[in-house]
């Protein structure tokens, strides 16, 4: 059924196929998720705790920063201050996916965000400056990842961590990686090198001299800016090719 | 304000978590639905986005051990050799590995 307001046409084989594209990083989830659910439990969290907030939050890094703060009682503030700014960077996440999130309906576009995480962001983005549509990566991926962060908090609640040291293999670095090959794999023009030079030393002072977790944004942001006064035709484009493809209007 | 982490109030927390975890997700969203798209914002939001990977990797290179700094060299380099993710995500970790191994950490 085509809905001419809202264009976007999910493909379920293109859903399954992007669940198991996400499925080689969602094993490495799998012992992150190990790895909060024994910090966790050794914070006093009981098991079924763990994998509530697991389930619900789903934002790893949060997790793990909050776990500082645990204790007989927690402060709520700065439990919404940490909180916040850590997921902060969801908000310019979601921000670039509009464009096509526009031609989903509100109520399956905002039920596709609850999935919304950095490794199905980093490839649909990515697809986006290739000039390809991919909300389908959200969802399939995004389910893979959930499903590994519930299955391998409860591992750790339950069993401990999979490894005793994941650093020494270099998992704690996975997910840097990984959203480097993404950021590698996409268009790589002087403006947008020049972006990610900006970017790189506003997030640097940020990291520095700004409160704590702001630098993702303060990064981001500036890296933007750098978009907003520099327009590149080849970019405006591709973007309009990938416009066109998916039958969006300009309204 | 504080929050026991017994009885109800362990839920409570657990709660607001989620909901302020969910207006991250949701904020930006809503927020672009009240923005015209003109090629400016499109080119402002496009280098946004690149800008937030890069956001995140470079004070991780900076503040990281050495194994850190030579998991992303190798994925970088990879990157820009074979253009595909998985065996330079792979290189990467075995480097980090490997470093780590050699300093002995």
């Amino acid at each position: 059924m085509t809905s001419p307001r809202y264009p976007y046409q999910f493909q379920p084989r293109k859903v399954r196929a992007e669940f198991f594209r996400l499925l080689p990083i969602s094993l490495f989830v799998v012992a992150f998720g190990a790895a909060f659910g024994l910090a966790a439990t050794q914070e006093g969290l009981t098991p079924l705790v763990t994998i509530v907030m697991s389930t619900t939050v789903f934002a790893g890094a949060a997790q793990f920063a909050v776990l500082d703060l645990w204790g007989a009682d927690v402060p709520v503030l700065p439990l919404i201050a940490v909180v916040f700014a850590i997921n902060s960077r969801h908000l310019l996440m979601g921000a670039s996916l509009y464009p096509m999130l526009k031609d989903l309906s509100p109520g399956r576009r905002y039920g596709l965000l609850l999935l919304l995480t950095d490794a199905n962001w980093a490839v649909s983005a990515q697809d986006y400056q290739n000039g390809r549509r991919n909300l389908e990566v959200i969802l399939g991926g995004g389910l893979v990842l959930w499903l590994a962060w519930i299955f391998g908090t409860w591992l750790g609640a339950y069993f401990g961590g999979l490894l005793d040291n994941p650093k020494a293999f270099g998992l704690d670095m996975v997910l840097g990686c990984f959203l480097l090959a993404m950021a590698l794999g996409g268009r790589k023009s002087p403006r947008v090198l020049t972006a990610w030079a900006v970017a790189a030393a506003a997030s640097l002072v940020a990291w520095a001299w700004l409160p704590p977790n702001t630098h993702v944004v303060i990064g981001a942001l500036a890296g933007g800016l750098v978009g907003y006064f520099w327009l590149d035709r080849t970019s405006a484009d591709g973007a309009a090719g990938a416009r066109t493809e998916g039958g969006a209007r300009e309204h | 304000m504080s929050i026991e982490t017994t009885g109800p109030g362990l839920w409570l927390l657990i709660a607001i978590m989620a909901v302020v975890t969910l207006l991250t997700r949701y904020g930006g969203v809503f927020a672009m639905s009240f923005v015209r798209i003109s090629p400016r914002i499109e080119s402002f939001i496009n280098t946004m986005a690149s800008s937030v990977l890069i956001a995140i990797i470079v004070p991780m290179a900076v503040s990281g051990d050495l194994g850190a700094l030579a998991a992303l060299l190798v994925t970088a380099g990879a990157m820009l050799l074979l253009h595909k993710p998985l065996p330079a995500i792979t290189l990467g970790l075995v480097a980090a590995a490997a470093v780590r191994y050699g300093v002995g950490a």
